[in-house]
């Protein structure tokens, strides 16, 4: 994480520290050994982990903050970074590789001009690579936030994208 | 009302068997795994909702994944003395006409892929087929007979698509918590783990470690010990963890209550994969519910065993399925692997001795107990025995999930239940073991499905996923497909496996693109040698061996690759391009209208041309054209 993202993401949103202590007290018991459910839940909250909200969890829960660090960068679906109104993971396990996960995934990065692990300009979209999302028999798939669509081709992306403002 | 002896178990099953197998009026159950959800099921389920509301006759139910992904949305239609039938791709537009139709006598026959002969379990052979007195469709198959099916035994997977995953009732129903409540009134620990390791049952998560003797090691030590469920489940194109816990999370839940019962553990951990989100929401229910029969939690049924499980989800790390790191990432940190001079079984989470399973070891355990040790072990080939659950993916015509006898051949599972190749393509290699398994060629398709044989050929058992491919699959770029994903997933702490596995896909992405040089492939194969000995985990330790594999039995593509700067399946965008086959290009203009570059011109009748200058080789005109006229070169 360098200087610029910290202050940019800094000033884009306000942590509701009431509602962050209750998520780490009553939910999670102030234990450590939930540490990687509660960032869950902050990214749920806030749709990535801002530092602020890092910081005050550390001191709260008693890690130090390299380690949470650590943790929010070790693992993939931890973002540091503002994430869009609507994240596409498109699945890139071998079975969807094998029956064109790859050209969906290339195609969507050049409608969308966006590239892996990015955000369009306007928020819109977020899109990421997924490992598998289990649902083998019916690729290549990508998920739209909750929504799984099956045996998506070039074709059919840009009307299902259309679906998302 | 709490669960205390057999004699609650069977009110239960008496009760919710007759809702099962005799409903009072129609009874549909639509497939809700997130496979059915992905094809549709959820609009259906909705849509049959609205034209049949509940308690007017119609009961709209849901169930886990009957496997046969091709054909979903699948569902389930009964009534009391009709026959039992499996629609397939029912989706909203189909069900309400199809709901209608069986209420009237009037099966609509084109939808349906199956009538079921015995909608019983395994476990069920102590009642009467509730099916033998009711006439059969004349003309429509049985489920058990067709292809995809008749050649599986379902012990794992018996109660996924024919129980509601949310109700518990159907699962005792089905013959659940038997098992469990008969080892806690009547036998001692180490009788379970003598029929555990009577059974043979080994470790189906990868490794293959006989789970008896894991069992025995854990139980003899001294003090608190836990039982551990390994539900991360990482390797892409395999998802029959998915499966059993969004289709029957008690039978999991029941495996390791039988284990803490052997072992002597008060406490038990689920670590499920962040990326199964409805597989987490089935486990929280199952688990209240059982908590509410008096089934996990303090004293059950009134004992003094004690017994609760929690569940932790991952956050996308494929290395957590490794046994050290996901006890790591189990205490909140991160999940690097650590060396194995202890195992875990003596040392594992929060330092203490850990019995760590896998989702479909576990939800054999059940089975095992109430037909014994030395039934189980009659499954299967001397060394691997019982069944294992696959994932047949990829290029096939059957894709979805199959439990099949150890021991059947791989040709069995890819042309007889898989139906074979589809679009009139030929076989060229079967991926077993995800990204630390192997590619196996056509000349070994009949050698026998275990553990043994599949080590032997260059591959692993893993944790079952079968991924076809056909010949317009290329060797070396799936070779360097999987290496850019085990790059992506090294926790980094090796050298060997964090920058070997780097300089690989390098060398590999050069030979993808043109630039291979002589040599390359003795340099990739000292790479590899390299980094399966010095790394510390098996993720490190297996890495090259899809490397190692397509080299042995591909490396005619490497060398077309390297020397010939050509891409035998046209995949390598630098390696090859399309053209035209004048004698068999009749004119009809399909791939110029479908190419998105407008690089195929021609006269209506005659042979077309494609621009090379404009073409991007997206492949939609080789995949549209129907005879076979676009030559990769």
């Amino acid at each position: 994480m360098n200087e610029t993202t910290l202050s940019k993401t800094n000033q884009e949103v306000d942590i509701d520290y009431m509602a962050l202590d209750r998520i780490i007290d009553q939910e999670f018991n102030n234990d450590k050994e939930n540490l990687i459910m509660i960032l869950q839940v902050i990214q749920h909250e806030y749709n990535y982990l801002p530092q602020a909200s890092l910081l005050y969890l550390s001191e709260k829960i008693g890690v130090p903050f390299s380690q949470i660090y650590g943790l929010s960068t070790f693992y993939s679906t931890f973002s540091l970074e503002p994430r869009g109104r609507h994240i596409i993971s498109v699945c890139l396990g071998t079975a969807c590789y094998v029956r064109g996960g790859a050209r969906v995934w290339e195609s969507i990065q050049e409608i969308l001009n966006v590239s892996p692990g990015k955000t369009t300009e306007d928020m819109r979209f977020t899109l990421e690579p997924v490992r598998c999302i289990g649902c083998c028999g019916l690729g290549p798939v990508v998920k739209i936030n909750e929504d799984i669509h099956s045996r998506i081709s070039r074709e059919k992306i840009e009307k299902v994208l259309d679906r998302y403002q | 009302m709490q669960v205390r002896s057999i004699k609650d178990l069977e009110k239960i099953r008496r009760d919710y068997r007759k809702k099962l197998y005799y409903p009072g009026g129609i009874k549909v159950n639509i497939g809700m795994a997130s496979c059915g959800i992905a094809a549709g099921a959820k609009a259906s389920f909705e849509k049959a909702l609205e034209t049949f509301p509940q308690g007017n006759g119609t009961q709209i139910s849901q169930t886990g994944c009957l496997g046969f992904c091709q054909e979903e949305p699948l569902v389930e239609i009964l009534g009391n003395s009709k026959p039992r039938i499996i629609y397939r791709h029912l989706t909203e537009d189909k069900i309400p006409d199809a709901i209608e139709g069986y209420i009237q006598g009037d099966f609509n026959t084109k939808w349906i892929l199956a009538q079921l002969r015995d909608p019983r379990s395994l476990l069920e052979d102590t009642i009467e087929n509730p099916l033998a007195e009711v006439e059969p469709i004349e003309g429509v198959p049985f489920l058990e007979d067709i292809p995809f099916y008749n050649k599986q035994t379902k012990i794992a997977l018996r109660n996924c698509g024919y129980i509601d995953p949310d109700s518990i009732e159907e699962y005792i129903a089905k013959g659940g918590y038997l098992a469990f409540i008969q080892s806690l009134s009547q036998m001692e620990p180490a009788e379970i783990i003598n029929i555990v390791k009577e059974s043979g049952l080994r470790g189906r998560g990868g490794a293959g470690f006989p789970t008896g003797i894991k069992w025995e090691s854990c139980a003899k030590l001294d003090g608190e010990r836990y039982v551990i469920c390994n539900a991360d489940e990482g390797d892409p194109g395999a998802y029959m963890d998915r499966s059993i816990l969004e289709g029957d999370p008690h039978s999991v839940l029941e495996g390791m209550l039988i284990a803490a019962l052997a072992i002597g553990s008060n406490q038990g951990f689920i670590y499920v994969r962040y990326e199964y989100p409805l597989a987490v929401k089935r486990l929280v229910t199952a688990i209240k519910q059982a908590e509410g029969y008096g089934l996990i939690g303090e004293n059950i049924a009134g004992s003094d065993f004690s017994f609760k499980i929690k569940i932790s989800t991952g956050a996308g790390a494929f290395v957590c399925g490794e046994s050290t790191a996901l006890m790591a990432s189990l205490e909140g940190k991160v999940g690097r692997p650590r060396a194995k001079y202890v195992h875990t079984v003596e040392k594992g989470f929060r330092d203490k001795p850990s019995n760590l399973n896998n989702v479909e070891t576990y939800a054999n355990i059940p089975v095992i107990l109430l037909k014994g040790g030395q039934w189980y072990a009659n499954i299967g080939t001397e060394h691997s025995k019982g069944t294992k659950v696959f994932s047949l993916v990829g290029k096939v015509k059957n894709t979805g999930l199959v439990e099949v006898p150890m021991g059947i051949s791989l040709r069995e599972i890819v042309f007889d239940v898989g139906g074979g190749i589809p679009k009139k393509k030929t076989f060229k290699a079967v991926q077993t073991g995800g990204p630390s398994g192997g590619c196996i060629p056509e000349k070994f398709l009949d050698a026998p499905v275990d553990y043994q044989k599949l080590t032997e050929l260059g591959s692993i058992m893993g944790s079952g996923g079968m991924i076809v491919m056909d010949h317009d699959t290329c060797m070396v770029n799936i070779a360097r497909y999987f290496l850019e994903f085990l790059k992506n997933e090294s926790c980094g702490q090796c050298i060997s496996c964090r920058e070997g596995i780097l300089q690989m896909l390098e060398i590999l992405t050069d030979i993808c693109e043109g630039n291979g040089r002589e040599g390359d492939i003795e340099l990739l194969e000292e790479l590899a040698t390299m980094i399966k000995r010095f790394s510390l985990c098996g993720l490190g330790k297996t890495a090259p061996n899809s490397v190692l594999t397509t080299i042995l039995y591909f490396r005619e593509e490497y060398e077309a690759h390297i020397r010939d700067k050509k891409c035998p399946a046209g995949v390598c965008k630098a390696l090859f391009h399309y053209e035209v086959d004048e004698e068999l290009c009749n004119g009809c203009y399909l791939c110029a209208l479908k190419c998105p570059q407008e690089a195929i011109t021609g006269e209506n009748k005659k042979s077309h041309i494609i621009d090379q200058e404009k073409c991007i080789k997206c492949s939609i005109c080789y995949e549209a054209c129907k005879f076979g006229a676009i030559l990769i070169k």
